[in-house]
């Protein structure tokens, strides 16, 4: 659904982005992560035709977003709905009159626009709130808004840029909560770029870490976790600190392994391992969990890392 | 001095109406025109500065000398500097209508650049999000940039019919006449202080009474 090959944007000798080439299929909700200066903002307005990449190419569906120019890059734009940090409401229009912004540039009659406007916002949850001003609204609930007034034209993306960004962390759960309920009664795809891993842990099927304007690392949640000790899988599934100063540490990683069998397979291989510290999650459907062990030496060590590995539990002595 | 007594003076009972409604006349039409032409000419203004709608540095750069020339000339040296000017558009250099072309062609530039400044406020994802909507130039314009930069172009509006009332003391040189006329004529060139605190107070009055009018309406449209 989303297309991307080789896409380079230099600025005055600065190479923002260094041929990204990536592919979202339909129905996807697919994270891009990066830090500050990584290219996540040029990417987003390369997507969205708001800026034009000096090479390669953006396809939205079966349109090709680079080569559009005038009315038929705004037309495009249709196709693709925009989440912001800051939701962008008008202030001048009530909660109904921004969802039904989008329909009006794009023509749509009157009666049309308000009943398919008051229909979306009651879809994320805020019909009873069809006439207040942004000013009257919370802020999640004027990401709520931004999300209705996203989806008003049907498009068939959904881009969202840092939307929880700037929301507490039980909005952030809440709007999550929606983005993902939308994906699945409405097929719609969506790419959210964000600098926070509990929004990719939480919401996305697919990951993207851009470093210095390439990808650094690309996949499905769960085998990008399972790279046991690449950045981003320990971004994604942190191990909290333990104190333990003493003794040979061995950190393990479980997917689709309750707790239970992993511990038990720590039992059974003979060797005395502590439990210092662990995370246990379930990310896109599936049980993973990083834990970390201390043993009495090497060889123990090695007892416990073959015995793990005899349960497909991939294991080994940390630095 | 004169021989009547105060307030019962044929200055004030004969012309101090007359005054005010030139006042009123001047500062009503100066304030519509310079508003029409003021709110494109600002808008322009702002669209080709460096990264807005329609960035030109050169038309940005011109105009904005233009504007600046035009507010940079004291307003009596141009109500006299244009009279050939105002000969040709109104027919004569004289009496109120010939002072509304000076005081709409300064207060013009000066509503431009408060409209351009007005619209600086609105926050460019705003702009963003409309153009993600697939918006045209002109609706970009219209329905966000006016629309949600309207409390502070109808606040601009008010600071500039305010001005404009200012200025219209200075159109007794083309004999426009309006109060601040008649307080230097009588009030100040013949001692006649009762004139000058009519005068005085009336004009007090009409300043008021556009700056709450102004305050109520951009009120009205202000929902943030």
């Amino acid at each position: 659904m989303i297309e991307l090959r080789d896409l380079r944007k230099e600025f005055a000798g600065v190479t923002a982005l260094d041929g990204i080439s990536l592919s979202v299929p339909a129905g996807q909700i697919h994270g891009i992560v990066g830090r500050s200066g990584a290219g996540k903002s040029t990417l987003i307005r390369c997507l969205t035709g708001l800026e034009r990449p000096t090479s390669g190419t953006v396809r939205i569906g079966d349109v090709d977003i680079t080569s559009a120019r005038g009315a038929a890059l705004r037309t495009a734009r249709r196709t693709i709905g925009m989440v912001f940090q800051h939701a962008n409401l008008l202030d001048s229009r009530t909660a109904l009159r921004n969802v039904e912004h989008p329909l009006e540039i794009a023509g749509v009659g009157r009666t049309e626009r308000r009943r398919r406007a008051a229909e979306l916002l009651e879809l994320v949850g805020l019909g009873d709130r069809l006439d207040n001003h942004p000013a009257q609204l919370s802020g999640g609930q004027q990401q709520r808004v931004g999300i209705a007034r996203a989806l008003a034209a049907e498009p068939q993306i959904l881009l969202c840029d840092e939307p929880t960004s700037a929301l507490d962390s039980h909005t952030t759960r809440q709007i999550l909560e929606l983005i993902r309920s939308l994906r699945d009664r409405l097929g719609i795809t969506v790419l959210i770029i964000t600098h926070e891993m509990s929004v990719v842990r939480e919401v996305c099927d697919s990951v993207t870490l851009l470093t210095d304007g390439q990808i650094e690392h690309t996949g499905s949640i769960i085998d990008v976790i399972g790279q046991a000790d690449s950045p981003l899988s320990r971004a994604l599934l942190p191990l909290p600190s333990s104190g333990r100063t003493h003794g040979t540490v061995v950190e393990a990683l479980t997917t689709g392994i309750s707790l239970d069998a992993a511990l038990e397979a720590v039992r059974t291989s003979g060797t005395e391992a502590h439990l210092d510290a662990g995370t246990v999650e379930t990310i896109a459907g599936t049980l993973v969990g990083r834990l970390q062990f201390t043993v009495g030496g090497q060889a123990a060590a090695d007892t416990l890392i073959s015995a793990l590995a005899a349960h497909d539990i991939h294991a080994e002595v940390a630095a | 001095m004169n021989d009547v007594t105060w307030f019962n003076n044929p200055a004030i009972t004969s012309e101090l109406l007359p005054a005010l409604g030139e006042t009123l006349a001047m500062t009503a039409w100066a304030t519509v025109i310079s508003v029409t032409l003021g709110l494109p000419l600002g808008i322009w203004l702002f669209v080709t500065t460096p990264h807005s709608l329609a960035p030109n540095r050169t038309v940005h750069q011109i105009v904005s000398t233009i504007v600046d020339i035009g507010r940079s000339i004291p307003f009596i040296v141009l109500i006299v500097a244009i009279i050939p000017f105002t000969r040709l558009l109104v027919g004569t250099a004289l009496g109120w209508k010939a002072a509304v072309v000076a005081l709409t062609l300064s207060a013009i530039p000066f509503y431009a650049r408060l409209v351009e400044n007005a619209l600086h406020e609105v926050s460019a994802g705003k702009i963003e999000a409309a153009q993600m909507m697939g918006a045209s130039r002109r609706q970009i314009i219209g329905q966000v940039l006016v629309r949600e930069a309207l409390p502070g172009l109808i606040g601009a509006a008010t600071v500039t019919a305010v001005a404009l009332v200012n200025y219209t003391a200075m159109a007794g040189a083309v004999g426009g006449g309006g109060l601040g006329d008649l307080a230097i004529a009588y009030g100040y060139n013949r001692y006649q202080g009762d004139v000058m605190i009519a005068c005085i107070v009336l004009l007090v009055f009409v300043v008021g009474l556009i700056q709450f009018a102004g305050d109520r309406l951009a009120r009205l449209v202000d929902h943030r």
